[in-house]
């Protein structure tokens, strides 16, 4: 145990924890689309995987509980990291400039925090209903025991202001995956002689579809497409 | 050519450093950087006033003293070269640079231009080396070593200790210099008996001289004259990993 | 003074091992009692510091770099030879040992060499086991190529970085060291003077770098690995700061200094493009194999290389040495292009410069194969000078490059001062009047590894030593000689940098002292130094003060100490009135422009001991006997 703790607090050993719990949150978030892409095929689609998943309570707040311990470690280490990366350079460089890493890379705390302020938002929104109290755990008209999920997302969409916050809040998590989905092979050693370029490229793979399966939704409904 | 140079003037650890800006006249194209460097200096000298103090020595790219933050790049614009080996051609006649020291806590400034890269020797001194005594070595073709393995252990151990990874890194971390020296060990039989306990106490030692984190910017091969890949702290990563599930040779 | 080389009786092959055993040994409880100072630490002085503290010894390890991984052995590109025979070519350590010696001009001392040719075997074994990555062939053994003329292939190499690697497996071995607290490291510290107490050297005075402090060190034995003096010549290819300063304070202290004269030039630099150059850089000789030499036949021809037909060229190399065409060896090569461009022919700006022409090759075999057999060298010149050497043939011109002078010593590796031994290019090596390709790094590592450790055991268990405390008179008085020749540089406050004086200095020396010499022109030398040294120590300036980090003030010290040697390089160059190996005096040549050896009167060492500031220095001579090899005519025809 001490052995691993020593090892989790050391440099080298961060990035596992950042890259395994960061590939947990990255694969959540495909699997949040995935289920959220059900929308294309018809209000019960969607509105009998939300019923689906709230069919075994015990499982889903064991998950929801797994889901919050992991996003707060890969908070934690963040910050860690970044505070500890801040006092590696106390004096910076008077003219900076960089070579070749690119903006994502550069901005995960920035593109982090945003999709924190997001999570918080989203919760409020569509799992608390805090933000739209009037759309939230309506039923629906023809099963007065299975809540409208599928209406709820409408309605939510409806409001032009709602879908362009979280189109934007899509692309901060689109810049954060784009990076992060390369890094965690990299962290995780799986990175090496010949297949590199793949590497790069799974990070941008995964980026795009999940910025646009997650975009299309919103953007659906507000053209109308999505009724 | 005529440059404007900024150059970072610090009197010793203590003192409060500030830039300060000079002219550089009549520059051959054909000077390289220090050579440039030195004939600001031999006229400073003569007017009886401090020469800027910079660190270098073979003057051929090899032995890693130089370390010139140039315009915000290690060893200047020019991929896979040290400061002594750019030439000023490659900058615009007027053209403003800015020079400074390696920015890391873990490279303490000396004075101008100079910082205290002993980290990189104390990491060294933590485990980077197969512990062996001289005499009584096996014959060296008993020990033979696959082609591709020697001359990728080679790529590692082309590292020069220059510490242009730590100044380019966003987060001054010394993983890639770490990670040469770790992965030209691993990669080689000889390296073996000693695999796990070196990287675990290399990446101690690496983590208690104040270095950041690595995320991957991968800004350090950008920057390094020798060009070495990123692809050994992946290596690296992967060392520490078995070296700490084994849990062996622990100091 | 009297010069006892101590080579040991019996047949040439037994001496080594005879010696050996005759030695006495330190007992092992006995060692961490001794403690030994270590000035320099690339190949010779890290492989000695390293191998002396894993016997137990204690060891204070000294270097002006920051770090000890950074001494010159790093730059050293082509090879390592060793009589291995892996490639079953006819090498034994018989060939090795005569091929030195015959290289050497029969300037160097036999028993020595043979004994280098014996251990070369070892220092192989040694680094492989280090995890110093040679070169493998497919099958996984170590490969060879042939180097430097050698007609075996015996030379041992890491891309182009031979040196770079041998000397991180001596900095790992005493990283190791260090970490278990034997080994003292003492970077960005430079020795400014031996301090002989009782006729023994037992320490040395320091100064720190980057506080300014005196300091003095002592011990029970000196070790001086400070490398050689090409600088004093100020364009060379060696680094920065190579300096003379630690031998010649020990000369001044006692030791003989050994043929000073014997400098060797390298054929294949890229030549100087104006007088801001620091430092010449040195293009391996490989390039000579697929490279044709060439100058245009008539002086005053400016055209582009590629305008001047071919009958209006001299391949002179391939004129004059019809056998060994552009592959003659070094001196023989640099002295070609020398004497081309005395005759106005040189090429490039300033006429000194030769074209090594690859058009011939790339028509034969390809630009492609051109550019991958040599790496990164075409990258490097393109670098340098802006032009591509595929594109239009290279220039090149000779540089000194590495110095075969050095602290005399004897068998035991000793100097005259007992106590203090000097290996690796320091002292005056085994490699007589010329070096051969890829021996300074043999040599360097054979006297670190495999001989120090044993002569220096001996010394300490044959010499019963009382304590030298750095509190007592002798090192007092070194430490005040070192402080007022500081506070005297800082008090000129001249109008001249260091630097400037330097290059002048070192001009004169490369114009009347370099590839060729005559007994006019070191006359002359001899007459002028005295002159610049004058204005150096009226007119420099040195600024900021001694109590700080000071590069300009550690410049003008080494600067002031180059001054002084190079009238002792001079006086031995004169001396030595005959031509042999490096060494051409113009006077002594065959008709067809080679060296004219004079064996009757010139086959010795000289040994020169330091007399006073204001008196000649006085000359030994340590006569070579050859039994083994006999004396021939070099010839590359």
């Amino acid at each position: 145990m001490k052995r691993l703790s020593r090892m989790a607090l050391s440099s080298v050993g961060s990035k596992y924890i950042m890259a395994l719990t960061g590939l947990g949150l990255m694969m959540f978030v495909l699997a949040h689309m995935s289920g959220n892409l059900l929308i294309y095929g018809g209000r019960d689609a969607l509105n009998a995987y939300a019923h689906g998943l709230t069919e075994h309570p015990f499982l889903l707040w064991t998950a929801r509980g797994g889901l919050l311990a992991v996003f707060l470690t890969h908070l934690f280490f963040a910050l860690r990291t970044w505070q500890e990366n801040q006092s590696a350079r106390p004096i910076p460089y008077a003219h900076e400039a960089t070579i070749q890493a690119n903006w994502a890379s550069r901005h995960m705390l920035l593109t982090g925090v945003v999709i924190l302020l997001f999570v918080i938002y989203h919760l409020l929104h569509f799992t608390f209903g805090v933000v739209d109290a009037d759309h939230f755990k309506r039923p629906l008209p023809d099963d007065p025991k299975q809540l409208d999920v599928a209406g709820m997302v409408i309605a939510g969409f409806g409001n032009p202001i709602v879908a362009v916050s979280y189109i934007v809040a899509q692309i901060f998590l689109g810049l954060h995956l784009w990076h992060g989905g390369s890094s965690f092979l990299q962290h995780l050693g799986l990175n090496g002689r010949g297949y590199d370029a793949a590497v790069n490229r799974v990070g941008a793979a995964v980026a795009l579809v999940v910025v646009v399966g997650n975009c299309s939704i919103p953007l659906a409904i507000t053209m109308g497409w999505v009724y | 050519m005529n440059f404007t140079l900024h150059i970072w003037r610090q009197k010793s650890p203590t003192d409060e450093g500030r830039t300060t800006t000079y002219d550089a006249r009549d520059i051959s194209p054909d000077m390289s950087f220090l050579e440039m460097l030195d004939v600001v200096n031999d006229e400073l000298i003569e007017k009886g006033q401090e020469p800027i103090a910079f660190d270098s020595d073979c003057r051929e790219g090899i032995c890693g003293s130089c370390c010139l933050m140039i315009n915000g790049i290690p060893h200047g614009p020019e991929r896979g070269v040290a400061t002594c080996q750019t030439y000023m051609r490659v900058f615009r006649d007027g053209q403003e640079i800015y020079i400074e020291p390696w920015r890391a806590r873990a490279f303490p400034l000396l004075k101008d231009l100079i910082v205290d890269r002993g980290a990189f020797d104390r990491i060294v001194q933590a485990g980077g080396y197969v512990s062996v005594n001289t005499g009584g070595a096996q014959d060296g073709n008993c020990l033979p070593v696959a082609k591709t393995d020697a001359e990728r252990a080679m790529d590692a151990a082309a590292c020069i200790g220059c510490g242009a990874c730590v100044a380019a890194c966003k987060n001054a971390s010394a993983m890639l210099f770490t990670a040469a020296k770790v992965s030209h060990l691993a990669l080689l039989p000889q390296g073996q008996p000693e695999r796990h306990a070196r990287v675990r106490n290399m990446v101690e030692q690496m983590d208690r001289e104040g270095f950041g984190n690595c995320t991957n910017y991968f800004e350090c091969e950008a920057a390094c004259p020798k060009e070495i890949s990123v692809q050994f702290i992946a290596q690296l990563n992967r060392e520490y990993l078995a070296a700490c599930l084994e849990g062996e040779g622990e100091k | 003074m009297k010069l006892d080389p101590q080579i040991p009786s019996g047949p040439m092959a037994e001496k080594w091992d005879r010696h050996r055993f005759e030695m006495k040994l330190v007992n092992p409880a006995n060692k961490r009692k001794f403690r030994i100072l270590v000035v320099g630490t690339g190949l010779a002085g890290g492989s000695a510091a390293a191998t002396l503290a894993e016997l137990g010894y204690n060891v204070d390890c000294f270097c002006f770099q920051d770090s000890p991984r950074r001494a010159h052995s790093i730059a050293a590109q082509g090879g390592i030879n060793s009589a291995k025979n892996y490639q079953n070519d006819g090498d034994s350590i018989r060939r090795l040992f005569y091929d030195t010696v015959k290289g050497g001009d029969f300037r160097s001392r036999e028993a020595n060499v043979y004994r280098l040719a014996q251990v070369s075997v070892n220092i192989i074994d040694q680094c492989v086991a280090q995890g110093v990555p040679f070169a493998r062939e497919y099958g996984g053994q170590l490969f060879n190529r042939s180097f430097g003329g050698a007609q075996v292939s015996r030379t041992f190499y890491c891309r182009g970085q031979t040196g770079q690697q041998l000397l991180l497996g001596a900095y790992q071995a005493m990283s190791r060291q260090i970490q278990t607290g034997r080994i003292q490291m003492h970077p960005r510290t430079e020795m400014l003077d031996l301090v002989v107490v009782d006729g023994r050297a037992r320490g040395i005075v320091v100064r720190d770098l980057v506080s300014g402090r005196i300091q003095s060190y002592s011990g029970d034995a000196v070790v001086l690995a400070t490398g050689g003096y090409s600088p004093v010549f100020y364009l060379s290819t060696n680094a920065k700061g190579c300096n003379v300063t630690a031998t010649f304070r020990a000369y001044k202290r006692g030791a003989a200094f050994a043929n000073p004269c014997f400098t060797q030039i390298h054929p294949t630099c890229i030549p100087v493009t104006g007088d801001h150059q620091s430092k010449l850089t040195l293009m391996s000789e490989s390039l000579r194999n697929d490279g044709r030499i060439w100058v245009p036949k008539d002086g005053g021809d400016r055209r582009a290389p590629g305008q001047i037909p071919e009958a209006e060229r001299d391949y002179y190399l391939e004129r004059k040495y019809p056998s060994f065409g552009n592959l003659a060896p070094r001196d023989i090569a640099s002295r070609a292009a020398k004497e081309v461009c005395d005759e106005g022919r040189g090429v490039g700006d300033g006429g000194r410069g030769v074209y090594l022409d690859f058009a011939d090759s790339i028509r034969r075999l390809g630009e492609h194969t051109i550019r991958e057999r040599y790496g990164e060298l075409f990258p490097m010149y393109q670098r340098i000078t802006g032009e591509d050497g595929i594109q239009q043939p290279m220039r090149i011109y000779p540089a000194p490059h590495y110095t075969m002078g050095g602290l005399w010593v004897d068998y035991n590796l000793m100097s005259t001062v007992p106590g203090l031994f000097v290996v690796g290019e320091a002292n005056f090596s085994d490699h007589g009047a010329n070096r051969l390709g890829a021996s300074a790094l043999m040599q360097g590592l054979a006297d670190g590894y495999f001989i120090l450790p044993y002569t220096l055991s001996n010394y300490l268990a044959s010499n019963k030593q009382t304590p030298a405390p750095v509190e007592g008179a002798d090192f007092k008085r070194c430490e005040a000689d070192v402080r007022a020749r500081i506070d005297r540089l800082l008090f000129i406050k001249g109008k001249r940098s260091a630097q400037a004086i330097h290059r002048q200095a070192g001009r004169l020396m490369w114009d009347q002292c370099g590839m060729a010499r005559s007994e006019q022109s070191l006359k002359k030398a001899l007459n002028e130094i005295p002159a610049i040294r004058e204005e150096f120590w009226k007119n420099v300036s040195v600024t900021g003060g001694g109590g700080e980090l000071n590069q300009a003030l550690e410049y003008a010290g080494r600067v002031a100490d180059f001054l002084e040697f190079a009238e002792l390089l001079c006086h031995d160059a004169l001396d030595r009135d005959e031509s042999c190996g490096a060494h051409f005096r113009i006077e002594h040549q065959m008709p067809d422009g080679e060296a004219k050896r004079n064996d009757e009167q010139y086959s010795y060492v000289s040994a020169w001991e330091y007399a006073g500031d204001d008196k000649a220095p006085i000359l030994h001579k340590e006569p070579l006997v050859f039994e083994e090899v006999h004396p021939s005519v070099r010839s590359y025809k």
